[in-house]
């Protein structure tokens, strides 16, 4: 533990443990913050989306990036899991298939960081009607 | 240590923790385990979320949903369902009782939406034995800033200009108060923090210390450098523990930090904080009082002047300021006197918290902008009042306010307006009665209170009060007459205008505030002998309906001073002259054959 002995090192302490709530200050404000959903059904845990998962929250934080990373349900598309749903803020999620590590490490690069669109993408070909019975 | 995707926030404030908050933390933390999950997922306790009603609260970050009623027993399910496939489980989340969908964000819910959470920002957002979550939601930047960036001169005009008024109940001017101890010479000055809390079913102050006690000890140290006093002194009531103990931990790890102590982040500023224990008399709640009780006295008002501010602890001078006053001021420094002076009336600025309690839905601590209704207060974020009852009264600033009735639903809550309704913000309890709700016992409860809480220094609040209690004893006995009700103004007003201390002066606003509302019902209490409520038990007789008896002494049985009588299969009788009123029978009576009136 270090004193905090000038104003510059109660900044300093602050921005290093920001990190660690950061989880929650963004979950209060989900509209502005990148959301990374891993779909973690059985179909999705049979084809490897935990170790996906732990790659894109591990990454993530080394790359200095500020996401959230949660998992979800089966999104229907067990053929082509593990699943991944991508919302950077702004725009309408996107869903991609078969991600391994690889992808996952592309889709950070590309898809995150720049905003451009990688191979894999499962185009939404459906309407989903939400709790309150609105069209999406 | 890697970072955890995912934070379970568990409420660790005393009412979620007296329904086993901490078993669910607990269980929680050895499913994780089981599972192999602890350095993904964190189980955070954190300080009081407000809504009691429904505690123990489990929030889960980042996909923000908020379960109610969690107990050890739901542990599994959340943890097998939410943590590790990511599907919320319904049947914990909040059911809105009006639309009757479930509700799994908490800015969706009614409770929360009009709030806006100044006081409380931290209080359900971080673990408040851990300093360094603390910092990360820039606890000790305020101190930091006036240290380094700000005379004390300035800090005060900051405070002045935001318009702070006193949380406490008086509502004084905070940053006058700032200033009238800074320019007080003296060698030694002090910055006192009351945290005796006293009204019956007020939790503000004990939840802020609970929940966030940096922003208290923080802002002390801003006192302190603004009135040039070195040490600080926090009274509290023995009888909190939980909150004792989380702000000793707090102010240990503050010194810790470096944070408390000699040359505050190398500036030279020195400032340590004390804690002194209060036995639990209300009367110490009045700053001479407390000063006197900490300097090992009898807890005793004296008059005023000379003011704490010139002449308190040890005859030095002493800022006294409530929590939740403190608790304002870090906020103010970081984000500026324009920003908070926009939020509020116009002489009553900021937020205020409320403790929510009586007969409504939605029991618990609520932060509201000043000039919200109380009808937004009770119905929207109060939920309304419990099974559909109609509501009576409000009463507010807890033995030293008055009660409020229908006609004051619209009125804006506010120091000035709820003065000149006949009550007074006072600390912020805020407890709510419907039509079951007897207003002249009521009142007979509240100078109970004052009786038993007065110190006994002055005749008119010794004396006078208890004279007081005893007219409405017999009033609610059903002896009263109407020439009480006028003895009842008339002394009420002389101990309002008379006595020495805040406690004798306001002890009569109960009385005052249902004798202008509820007159009438003072009148068929005396008059009619009749409580509509039902409340007054020596104006009730109980009788048996005889054609609804079939004798099947049930009554009789559960009757504790046997004074039912009657053959097995006969109509029973109740013996009047030996029945104590206590309703045992009619709770037991399964033919409706026995009635009160």
């Amino acid at each position: 533990m270090t004193k905090v002995k000038t104003l510059a090192d109660l900044k300093k302490l602050r921005e290093n443990l920001q990190d660690k709530i950061h989880v929650r200050e963004s979950g209060e404000h989900p509209e502005s913050t990148i959301q990374v959903k891993v779909a973690m059904a059985t179909c999705g845990i049979a084809s490897g989306a935990k170790d996906v998962m732990t790659f894109f929250v591990e990454e993530l934080e080394k790359r200095g990036i500020n996401a959230i990373v949660t998992q979800t349900g089966c999104m229907g598309y067990c053929y082509a899991e593990p699943t991944v749903e991508v919302t950077l803020p702004g725009h309408a999620p996107l869903v991609f298939g078969y991600v391994n590590n690889r992808k996952a490490d592309e889709i950070i690069e590309k898809y995150i960081k720049n905003g451009e669109l990688v191979d894999g993408i499962i185009p939404e070909l459906y309407h989903s009607i939400d709790e309150t019975g609105k069209e999406k | 240590m890697p970072k955890h995707r995912m934070h379970l926030l568990v409420c660790g404030g005393t009412g979620c923790k007296s329904s086993d908050s901490d078993l669910l933390a607990r269980d929680l933390r050895n499913e994780l385990e089981r599972q192999d999950l602890t350095g993904e997922v964190q189980v955070v306790m954190t300080g009081c979320f407000g809504f009691c009603e429904q505690g123990p609260i489990l929030k889960v970050l980042p996909d923000n949903t908020f379960y109610v009623r969690v107990t050890p027993d739901d542990v599994q399910e959340i943890v097998a369902e939410h943590v590790i496939k990511g599907r919320p489980v319904k049947r914990l989340l909040y059911v809105d009782p009006e639309t009757h969908k479930k509700v799994s964000d908490s800015k969706g819910m009614e409770f929360y939406k009009k709030q806006i959470r100044i006081v409380l920002r931290n209080c359900g957002f971080i673990n408040p034995e851990n300093i360094e979550e603390a910092i990360a939601r820039d606890a000790y930047a305020a101190l930091g800033k006036v240290l380094t960036e700000m005379t004390p001169q300035e800090t005060i005009e900051v405070i002045k200009k935001s318009g702070l008024r006193g949380r406490g109940g008086g509502g004084f001017p905070t940053g006058l108060k700032w200033e009238i101890t800074a320019k007080s010479v003296a060698d030694q000055k002090y910055v006192v923090c009351n945290a005796d809390e006293g009204d019956p079913g007020a939790f503000m102050d004990r939840s802020v210390l609970e929940g966030d006690p940096h922003t208290v000890i923080e802002a002390m140290a801003i006192n302190g450098y603004c009135t040039g006093a070195s040490k600080g002194l926090v009274y509290i009531r023995a009888e909190y523990p939980l909150a004792i103990q989380r702000l000793k931990h707090a102010l240990n790890q503050a010194r810790e930090y470096g944070l408390l102590g000699e040359d505050i982040m190398g500036t030279g500023f020195n400032f340590d904080i004390e804690i002194r224990y209060g036995a639990g008399a209300f009367v110490c709640g009045e700053e001479t009082a407390l000063i006197h009780s900490m300097e090992g006295h009898r807890g005793e008002p004296t008059f005023k002047p000379p003011f704490p501010s010139e002449s308190g602890y040890l005859g030095k001078p002493t800022n006294v300021n409530n929590v939740e006053t403190y608790a304002n001021v870090p906020p103010i420094i970081l984000k500026g006197a324009e920003w908070f002076s926009s939020i509020g009336t116009e002489k009553s600025k900021g937020t205020k918290v409320f403790a929510l309690a009586g007969k409504v839905n939605n029991v618990g601590l609520v932060e509201v902008p000043m000039g919200t209704t109380l009808r937004e207060v009770i119905f929207e974020v109060g939920g309304g009042i419990k099974g559909g009852k109609k509501f009576k009264a409000v009463q507010t600033g807890g033995p030293s306010g008055g009660c409020l009735t229908e006609k004051h639903l619209d009125l804006h809550i506010d120091y000035d307006n709820l003065l000149s309704a006949g009550s007074m913000m006072g600390s912020g309890g805020m407890i709510v009665m419907d039509e079951d709700d007897c207003m002249v016992s009521v009142a007979r409860y509240y100078l109970e209170f004052t009786v038993e809480e007065s110190c006994g220094k002055c005749s008119p609040c010794r004396i006078g009060n208890k004279r007081l209690f005893e007219l409405l004893d017999k009033i609610t006995k059903g002896n009263g007459t109407m020439e009480d009700l006028d003895r009842l103004r008339n002394l009420s007003e002389v101990i309002r205008d008379t006595s020495l201390c805040g406690l004798g002066q306001t002890a009569p606003n109960p009385v005052l505030s249902t004798l202008n509302n509820f007159y009438d019902e003072y009148v068929e209490h005396v008059t009619e002998h009749k409580c509509r409520a039902s409340k007054c038990r020596d104006l009730m007789t109980y009788w048996i309906l005889a054609e609804n008896c079939v004798g099947c002494t049930a009554c009789a049985r559960v009757c504790p001073v046997g004074a039912i009588s009657g053959e097995r299969k006969e109509v029973h009788h109740i013996d009047k002259s030996i029945c104590i009123k206590c309703g045992a029978c009619m709770e037991k009576c399964k033919f409706n054959a026995i009635f009160v009136s």
